[in-house]
């Protein structure tokens, strides 16, 4: 095995992981609440009503406060794949590139330049224009998180690409293929979904703080119209979208989705665990070690969320790493192996470069152009830098746990938007104080659930950060390890500060409210 | 895109033409939007009272995501476009990004979070923060730009990986006094400072509507505008006459003398770009410093001049053969716009994408047209609802 610095790996991941979570706490907002603002300035624009424009003006304000901190938290995950994942920023760069080069130009200028016309135009530009600014904000946030949100696609199930040899990286053959990934599509559908879920909670969670405090009562219930609708309908799309997400990594990441289920034994009419207590990680060997202290099961569920078909057969963790004749299914060990023979090819392809064996090269070079060679070996070039097959599984826990959470209070989510129209139908949600109570308590929730659901596809993909192709060990930059850990205390300390002052600024212009027009 | 066939037939090596001479003028719009940065260093200097003071970061304020948008697309770019620079650049000189990005990110939250009550840190930290940022951006930057003719210590194995060779992770680049590049290296990061102040106080003159900021941005003028033409003719004096880093059709780098002044001759129309940009910067500047009813459109050539100067500048360092990053350590690993490039088909399908610039430059001097119809004055910022 080649020598990791795991220390500098390990520090690595721990600030990739802080920088990005951080990030996330800001992103869902700004994706979502946009378009409620446009929505709600429609209605204004429309109705010619003042106090519409009053909510507008008021949730543009807190919309502002947050777009700051995003921006601040984001620039440095665009850079961190270079600054910190250089080998990593090589070997797909061609591919990765392009949609991150792709956001810059189509989406952040669209959003930084109407965004000045939305906070500073009001008495500038017309009424038509200043709602199409708005509008168009909303359009090129969410057109930035499509463009990370392939490249992030093209992480779990890389497709439209090859190898080559000479450069030693992965080159792009299909950019449509790349944008069209089935993954990619579901994974960005389903991000933009649940975040505007989140801005619903954040807006229907505020509100009723109003209502309960008796202040901003008009501002409160129609703002809660608003967004509870757009949290419905949102959290109805979110089941759709997830439900597509298990399916795709199902097929193609099937080790995430036995983890995320804490699925040793592969079985058919595999049950769906709809709420249980993991034992400690048990060995995949130990067939008679018990995985939960208890679970809540649904029968057949599984199979039938994985591949439609409720006797299907689901692989778990031991079918994975030991293999499954019966199932057709190719073990790790065997992987491993079929890596290792791929990893040689480009040694000797490299040797034969520099001793200029020109009879090698053409020869090598072949069997990199062979579609057998790629589709069975190649195919499994990562696992080349393993030699425990246990070393590829994800951490169940994490993986089970973050993956229940998400989908637990997405569904507390969906139940409440709809409790809350009702009452506001019925006239009678002000009264409803332990509603109101509850709503205000669930806006921890709705970023909890948020970053669960990246905790689940980042984490539960390890050990790659491209499947099967690239160990995240290898894609870490050539530097010591003490650099990397003064970065991440600097961004722990930077980001807690400024997240500090962020919900500070944020309590006191909720405290302020709409009337003196905040600042 | 089936049918019209644009780019793909186009060679390997004129896409890579094609792509640095992209970001080259992203760097180059780059370095004219730094006028921002320049403006945060000068808040207290032309700014007296509180409502100068806003007038001058409200202004600011109204411009910054543009430099911050720009320095994340020319980052995206060359990741796209030059994979292995971004790989070595940003892997290897890891403090230098750090310090740029850490300057970055203290920027973002201080012009939302300056003036708003219970903000924790406090305005006079936030006002700090604008000023590092004002200091810390146009110095690092401009001597990164630098390291494009003067180099880097780094190598790259057979497999394309990068490793650097200095335990300072490019610090040493403009901190080792020792070696006479680092001066040269500076001289740029000082310079491109002087210049982005310069800029600003042209910006000021042209965006605010008020005398006395008019006279202060006058008067302190010249006293930017001067260090700023030393350091540049010191900076572009040394290059001229230095060795560089030429590529051969083997694509074996060896050191060639008087190599970037050989490409300004062989390259007669960059060397017209940086002689006509040389002067339109200092004709703006001397303009707008002498004629009172002219000191609000001093901005313009300058900051024409300027996209012209540094784009020439990058063409000098990557076209014509030449290495553009180079190594000083391992010659052979220098990069050029060959060996460092993404593969054809990610280049042809980046030149599409690379169309719908001309669409986003329109719209934003659509959008900015119709905000700007007026200048900012005190009424304004008294009555304005979103203010920084």
């Amino acid at each position: 095995m080649e020598q990791f610095d795991f220390t500098l790996i390990d520090w690595s991941r721990a600030q990739f992981a802080l920088t990005a979570l951080y990030h996330w706490l800001f992103v869902p907002l700004t994706l979502g609440i946009t378009f409620i603002i446009a929505i709600m300035e429609t209605i204004y624009v429309k109705t010619g009503n003042p106090e519409w424009k009053k909510i507008t003006k008021f949730w543009m304000t807190l919309f502002g406060i947050n777009f700051a901190i995003g921006v601040a938290t984001g620039i440095i995950l665009e850079f961190e794949f270079g600054t910190n994942w250089s080998n990593y920023s090589w070997f797909v760069g061609d591919i990765f590139g392009a949609p991150l080069a792709i956001e810059g130009i189509m989406a952040f200028f669209m959003e930084s330049t109407f965004i000045a016309i939305m906070f500073f135009g009001w008495n500038k530009v017309s009424k038509g224009f200043h709602l199409t600014a708005t509008w168009l904000t909303a359009i090129g946030s969410n057109l930035s998180a499509l463009w990370i949100l392939v490249a992030n696609g093209w992480m779990q199930h890389p497709v439209g690409m090859t190898f080559n040899p000479d450069t030693a990286r992965m080159e792009m053959m299909n950019f449509w293929e790349v944008l069209f990934n089935p993954n990619a599509i579901n994974k960005f559908l389903h991000t933009i979904y649940s975040s505007y879920i989140v801005a619903a909670v954040f807006v229907v969670g505020i509100s009723a703080w109003y209502l309960l405090k008796n202040r901003e009562i008009a501002l409160a219930k129609k703002s809660i119209l608003v967004a509870s609708l757009f949290g419905l309908i949102f959290s109805i799309l979110t089941v759709g979208t997830g439900d597509e997400s298990a399916r795709e990594m199902a097929n193609s990441q099937p080790m995430k989705f036995a983890a995320m289920e804490g699925l040793y034994y592969g079985t058919d009419h595999a049950p769906l665990i709809a709420a249980g207590v993991l034992k400690d990680d048990p060995i995949p060997e130990n067939k008679d070690k018990k995985d939960f202290f208890f679970e809540i099961e649904i029968p057949s569920a599984l199979s039938y969320m994985a591949f439609l078909d409720g006797d299907a057969f689901v692989p778990g963790i031991h079918d994975l790493v030991h293999g499954n004749e019966e199932q057709g299914i190719m073990s790790y060990y065997n992987k491993i192996e079929r890596g290792k023979i791929a990893k040689q090819a480009l040694t000797d392809f490299k040797i034969a470069k520099k001793e200029n064996n020109q009879l090698a090269i053409e020869k090598l070079s072949a069997k990199f152009n062979d579609k057998e060679f790629l589709d069975n070996y190649f195919a499994y070039f990562g696992y080349s830098y393993f030699e425990d097959p246990h070393d590829i599984i994800p951490s169940v826990p994490f993986s089970f746990y973050s993956f229940h959470i998400m989908v637990m209070l997405g569904g507390h989510f969906l139940i409440l938007f709809t409790v809350l129209l009702i009452f506001l139908y019925k006239e009678k949600l002000h009264q409803m104080r332990w509603l109101l109570w509850l709503t205000l308590w669930t806006m921890p929730l709705a970023y909890v659930a948020s970053e669960s659901g990246w905790i689940i596809a980042e984490m539960g993909r390890q050990p790659w950060v491209i499947q099967d192709l690239m160990p995240t060990m290898t894609a870490v930059s050539n530097i010591d390890s003490n650099s990397v850990i003064i970065t991440f205390a600097l961004f722990f300390i930077t980001f807690t500060a400024l997240l500090i002052a962020e919900i500070k600024i944020m309590l006191k212009q909720i405290h302020i409210g709409p009337n003196d027009g905040g600042h | 895109m089936e049918d019209i066939k644009m780019f793909e037939n186009l060679a390997l090596i004129t896409l890579q033409h094609y792509w640095y001479a992209i970001n080259a003028l992203l760097g180059a719009l780059l370095v004219f939007l730094l006028f921002v940065q320049g403006g945060q260093t000068l808040i207290t200097r032309i700014g007296k009272s509180e409502v100068e003071k806003s007038m001058l970061i409200n202004s600011l304020g109204r411009k910054w995501e543009f430099t911050f948008t720009t320095l994340v697309t020319f980052g995206g770019a060359f990741f796209a476009s030059f994979p292995l620079f971004y790989s070595t650049s940003f892997g290897g000189a890891y403090w230098v990004w750090m310090i740029i990005l850490f300057a970055f990110i203290v920027q973002a939250v201080s012009y939302e979070y300056r003036s708003k009550p219970n903000n924790f840190l406090g305005k006079k930290v936030f006002d700090g923060f604008l000023f590092a940022n004002g200091l810390i951006a146009p110095i690092f930057l401009g001597t990164a730009v630098a390291t494009f003719f003067t180099g880097s210590p780094f190598h790259i194995n057979d497999l394309n990986q990068s490793f650097w060779d200095s335990p300072f992770r490019g610090l040493e680049l403009a901190l080792a006094l020792n070696h006479y590049s680092t001066y040269i290296n500076l001289s740029l990061g000082l310079g491109v400072f002087f210049l982005s102040r310069t800029l600003a106080l042209l910006y000021f003159m042209n965006s605010i509507e008020d005398a006395t900021i008019l006279r202060r941005s006058r008067e302190s003028l010249l006293k930017n505008a001067i260090p700023f033409v030393i350091l540049f003719l010191f900076f572009l004096i040394n290059i001229l006459v230095r060795d560089g880093y030429a590529v051969n059709e083997q694509r074996v780098v060896s050191i060639e003398s008087f190599k970037y002044f050989n490409n300004l001759i062989q390259m007669p129309v960059v060397f017209m770009m940086l002689v006509v940009g040389v002067f339109m910067v200092l004709f703006g500047i001397l303009r707008a410093y002498l004629k009172h009813e002219y000191s609000g459109k001093g901005i313009w050539p300058t900051g024409i001049g300027t996209v012209l100067t540094v784009f020439s500048l990058f063409l000098m360092a990557g076209f014509n053969h030449t290495a553009y990053y180079p190594s000083t350590t391992d010659i052979q690993s220098s990069l050029t716009i060959y060996n460092s490039s993404s593969s054809h088909y990610t280049l042809t399908a980046m030149s599409y994408v690379s169309l719908m610039v001309p669409f986003v430059i329109a719209y934003i001097w659509y959008a900015w047209k119709a905000m700007n119809k007026k200048k900012i004055d005190a009424e304004e910022i008294e009555n304005e609802h979103h203010i920084y």
